[in-house]
C-alpha cells in the first residue's frame, strides 16, 4: 500500500475519478498548468489534458456558476476555490444556486457539484486566506459539508462526494495537507459521506471533533491518559451535513460526558448544533453540562496571534477537566 | 489587426433596425428570411403574449397570482429572440423572461404554478431546455456560461442565449460571464433588454458607459445594439449571434431598447419616476403595431385577425389558470424530498413535525 499525505491522497481520488468517469471536469484559479497554489492538482492536467483540467480567469463566481452549468449539462465538476476567505465571491452560486437546483427545478436539473477549499489556521498565511466558515456552510440547506481529518478519509470522501448527485462542500483542512503520510490503497473505495468515525476508544469521557482538531484533540487525550488515567474517545465526525449523531449518542451513553472542539468561532456553529442534537438525544445519558472549546468570536486572527487563537491541548484538558470534576 | 493610438475607441454605435415604426422595411440587408407563415407566427405570439400580461396582470390584482413581472412594451425582444433560436437550444432567463421559455415549452399553467409559488412551476419537462427565471440578477449570465462550456465540450452544435436587464449589466457576475465566455470562446449569446429602468433607476444612472454593448468590448466577444421594439431587427441580430456561436465563433453580447410599459412588478407604481410623455413616445414605436402594419400591407393580417388572437390567448389564459389553480397543493414532506436525491435521516425526521 501507498504512503500518500493529505494532498497526495486528494490528488489520487481526483486521478481515480477522472479516470473512470469522462465526466468528471477539474478547474479552479491555477490548477491546471501547476496544479494548483498546494499542488493538489499537479500533474492531472498533463495526465487528462486541458479541456478536463483547466485554470479559469480569476472570478469566483464564475468558478461557481461554470460549475452549476456544467451540472446542468451532466458534468460532475470539481471546482476548486482557493482559499477559503475567497468563498464569499461565490457564495451565490455555491449555497443559493447549487444547493436549490434540485428543489428549484422538480429535480430535472441537479447540481453534482464538489467545491473544494483549503481552509482552517495555523500556517501563518496571509489575511483572509485561512478562516473556518463551516458554520456558514452547515446552516445551508441543500449542500453536503465535508471536512477529512487524514489521508485515507480524504481519499474516500473524495470519491464518494465526486459520484454523489447533490453539491458538496469539500473542506481541506491546509495545515494537514503536509502533515503526515500513512497507509493510502491505491485502487478506489468509498468512505460513506455522513458517517463518523471513532478514532480513538475511551471510557470516561467523548470529545467530538472534525478537520485538524481530531489531531489536537488526540494530544490532548493522550496526555490526559498519562497523566490523570482519563480514557477519552475520539469522534472525527468527517461529514458535518448531514451528521452522524448517532455515532456520537452511543459513545455518549458509554463515557456519559462529551466535550466538542471546532477551530471555528464559538457562537451557533458546529459545535453548537451537535450539542443541541446531543440535547434532544441524550440528554439524560449526561452526567456534566456538554462544553465547546473553540476559536473566539473574533474575526481570524493576524498570523502572529494564531497559535493562541486556536484549541490547543491546554484548553482540550481544561475542559475535560471540567466535565470530569462537574 | 491596425492599431490606434492609445486612446481606446469611443464611439457611439447606431441601433439596428429593419422595421421603421411605419413598418417599413428600412434595411433589406439585414431583413431576416422568414416565410409568410413565419411572419405570420411571430405576430400571433406578440399578440398572444400581450393578451397573457394583460390577463395576468388582472389575476394578480384578483389575488390569482404571486409576484409577477410584467411584459408589455418587451414583446419584439421576448418573443423575437426566442423565435430566431432553434427547439434544441437552451434559455436561462432572468425575473421577467416567462415569455421566453413558455414559448420554448414550458406549459404556461406551469408559468402561473411558479408564480403562484408552487413547486410543480419549476417541473421543466424532459426536452424543454430552459432553466426557471433567475432572481439574483445577473446569476443566470454565469450558468449560461457554463452551459455552453457543456455544449462545447460535448462537441454539440446548441447555443445558450441569457438574458438580462440595463440594471443586471452593471453586475459583477456579468462582467465574469462576459470575460469567461470571450476567454472560452464559448457558444452563448447575452441578451440585454435595456428597457431604461432598473425598477427605479433610470439607464442614466446605471452606468457611463456609452452603451450596453460596448461593454462586450472589454471580454473580447461581439457586441451590437438593435432596435429592442423591431422584432425584425432583432431576429436579425439573434439568428447572426447564434449562427456564430454554432460556428464556434464565440459569444455575441446584444443590447435590445425597448420599453416596459408597466411597472417593474405588480407592486410598483411608475408614476414615480416617469413621465406620461415618455411613455407615449415609447408607445408610438409599440413593437405589435409596428410588425401590423408591415403585414397588413402585405395583406398577411387584419385586425379581424388581431381580435381572433386576443379571444384565443384569453380562453388558453382562463384553462391554464384553472389547471394551476386545480393543482394540489405542495407539502412540506415533499419540500424535505426535493432537497437531496436521497432524504438524509435528520431531515427525514423532520417530516414528522409536518404530518
Amino acid at each position: 500500500m501507498a504512503q500518500m499525505n493529505m494532498k497526495e491522497a486528494i490528488r489520487d481520488a481526483l486521478r481515480v475519478e477522472l479516470k473512470r468517469d469522462p465526466n468528471v471536469i477539474v478547474f479552479g484559479e491555477d490548477v491546471g498548468n501547476v496544479g494548483g497554489v498546494f499542488r493538489a492538482t499537479e500533474g492531472l492536467q498533463k495526465e487528462f489534458g486541458e479541456e478536463r483540467v483547466f485554470d479559469t480567469p480569476l472570478a469566483e463566481s464564475a468558478i461557481g456558476g461554470l460549475a452549476v452549468g456544467l451540472g446542468i449539462q451532466g458534468f460532475r465538476p470539481v471546482a476548486e476555490i482557493q482559499f477559503v476567505g475567497f468563498i464569499f465571491e461565490a457564495l451565490d452560486q455555491m449555497f443559493v444556486q447549487a444547493a436549490r437546483m434540485r428543489f428549484r427545478s422538480g429535480g430535472r436539473y441537479n447540481a453534482p457539484i464538489v467545491f473544494r477549499t483549503p481552509f482552517g489556521g495555523g500556517v501563518k498565511a496571509a489575511e483572509l486566506h485561512t478562516d473556518s466558515l463551516e458554520g456558514l456552510a452547515v446552516q445551508t440547506p441543500g449542500i453536503k459539508v465535508v471536512v477529512p481529518s487524514n489521508p485515507y478519509d480524504a481519499k474516500g470522501l473524495m470519491i464518494a462526494a465526486i459520484r454523489d448527485n447533490d453539491p458538496v462542500f469539500f473542506m481541506e483542512h491546509l495545515n494537514l495537507y503536509h502533515a503526515f503520510r500513512a497507509e493510502v490503497p491505491e485502487e478506489d473505495y468509498v468512505v460513506e459521506l455522513g458517517k463518523a468515525n471513532v478514532v480513538r476508544e475511551g471510557s470516561d469521557v467523548t470529545i467530538i471533533a472534525y478537520g485538524m482538531m481530531v489531531h489536537t484533540a488526540t494530544k490532548a487525550a493522550e496526555e490526559l491518559e498519562k497523566t490523570k488515567g482519563i480514557k477519552a474517545e475520539i469522534i472525527d465526525l468527517r461529514t458535518l451535513n448531514p451528521l452522524d449523531i448517532d455515532t456520537i449518542v452511543t459513545s455518549i451513553k458509554k463515557t456519559n460526558r462529551a466535550i466538542v472542539v471546532q477551530e471555528a468561532q464559538k457562537t451557533s456553529g458546529v459545535a453548537a448544533e451537535v450539542i443541541a442534537q446531543i440535547n434532544e438525544k441524550a440528554i439524560l445519558h449526561l452526567e456534566a453540562p456538554v462544553l465547546r472549546v473553540t476559536g473566539p468570536d473574533t474575526v481570524y486572527p493576524f498570523a502572529q496571534i494564531e497559535d493562541t487563537w486556536l484549541p490547543t491541548p491546554a484548553r482540550i484538558i481544561a475542559a475535560v477537566n471540567k466535565v470530569m470534576e462537574f | 489587426m491596425s492599431k490606434v493610438p492609445y486612446e481606446v475607441y469611443t464611439e457611439e454605435v447606431e441601433a439596428l433596425s429593419v422595421l421603421s415604426p411605419d413598418g417599413e422595411i428600412v434595411n433589406e440587408a439585414k431583413m431576416p428570411k422568414l416565410t409568410d407563415d413565419q411572419l405570420k407566427e411571430i405576430m400571433y405570439r406578440m399578440v398572444f403574449t400581450r393578451t397573457w400580461d394583460d390577463r395576468a396582470v388582472n389575476l394578480g390584482r384578483q389575488g390569482r397570482l404571486g409576484f409577477y413581472a410584467p411584459v408589455s412594451g418587451q414583446e419584439a425582444t421576448m418573443v423575437g429572440s426566442e423565435f430566431a433560436l432553434e427547439k434544441d437550444d437552451f434559455i436561462c432567463p432572468g425575473y421577467r423572461d416567462m415569455p421566453q421559455i413558455v414559448w420554448h415549452g414550458l406549459p404556461l399553467y406551469q408559468a402561473f404554478l411558479y408564480s403562484r409559488g408552487h413547486q410543480e412551476g419549476g417541473r421543466i419537462p424532459e426536452g424543454v431546455n430552459v432553466l426557471m427565471p433567475q432572481i439574483i440578477i445577473g446569476a443566470q449570465i454565469l450558468h449560461a456560461m457554463g452551459i455552453a462550456m457543456g455544449y462545447k465540450l460535448k462537441k454539440q452544435k446548441q447555443v445558450v442565449i441569457t438574458y438580462t436587464g440595463d440594471g443586471g449589466s452593471s453586475e459583477g457576475d456579468f462582467y465574469e460571464g462576459l470575460n469567461y465566455a470571450g476567454r472560452f470562446k464559448l457558444p452563448v449569446i447575452f441578451f440585454v433588454q435595456n428597457n431604461g429602468y432598473a425598477i427605479t433607476t433610470p439607464f442614466a444612472k446605471q452606468t457611463a458607459s456609452l452603451s450596453i454593448a460596448h461593454k462586450a468590448v472589454a471580454a473580447g466577444i461581439r457586441g451590437v445594439k438593435v432596435d429592442g421594439m423591431d422584432v425584425l431587427a432583432v431576429i436579425s441580430a439573434v439568428q447572426e449571434a447564434a449562427e456564430l456561436a454554432r460556428n464556434s465563433e464565440g459569444a455575441t453580447l446584444i443590447e435590445g431598447v425597448t420599453y416596459r410599459y408597466r411597472p417593474h412588478s405588480l407592486s410598483d407604481d411608475a408614476t414615480k419616476y416617469r413621465t406620461k410623455d415618455e411613455e407615449g413616445e415609447w408607445n408610438a414605436k409599440d413593437p405589435i403595431t409596428r410588425l401590423g402594419k408591415y403585414l397588413e400591407k402585405k395583406g398577411l393580417w387584419s385586425d379581424e385577425d388581431t381580435a381572433r388572437v386576443k379571444e384565443e390567448a384569453k380562453a388558453k389564459v382562463n384553462e391554464e389558470i384553472k389547471k394551476a389553480e386545480q393543482t394540489q397543493k405542495m407539502t412540506v414532506p415533499g419540500l424535505i424530498d426535493s432537497m437531496f436525491e436521497q432524504t438524509p435521516k435528520h431531515l427525514e425526521e423532520q417530516k414528522a413535525d409536518f404530518q
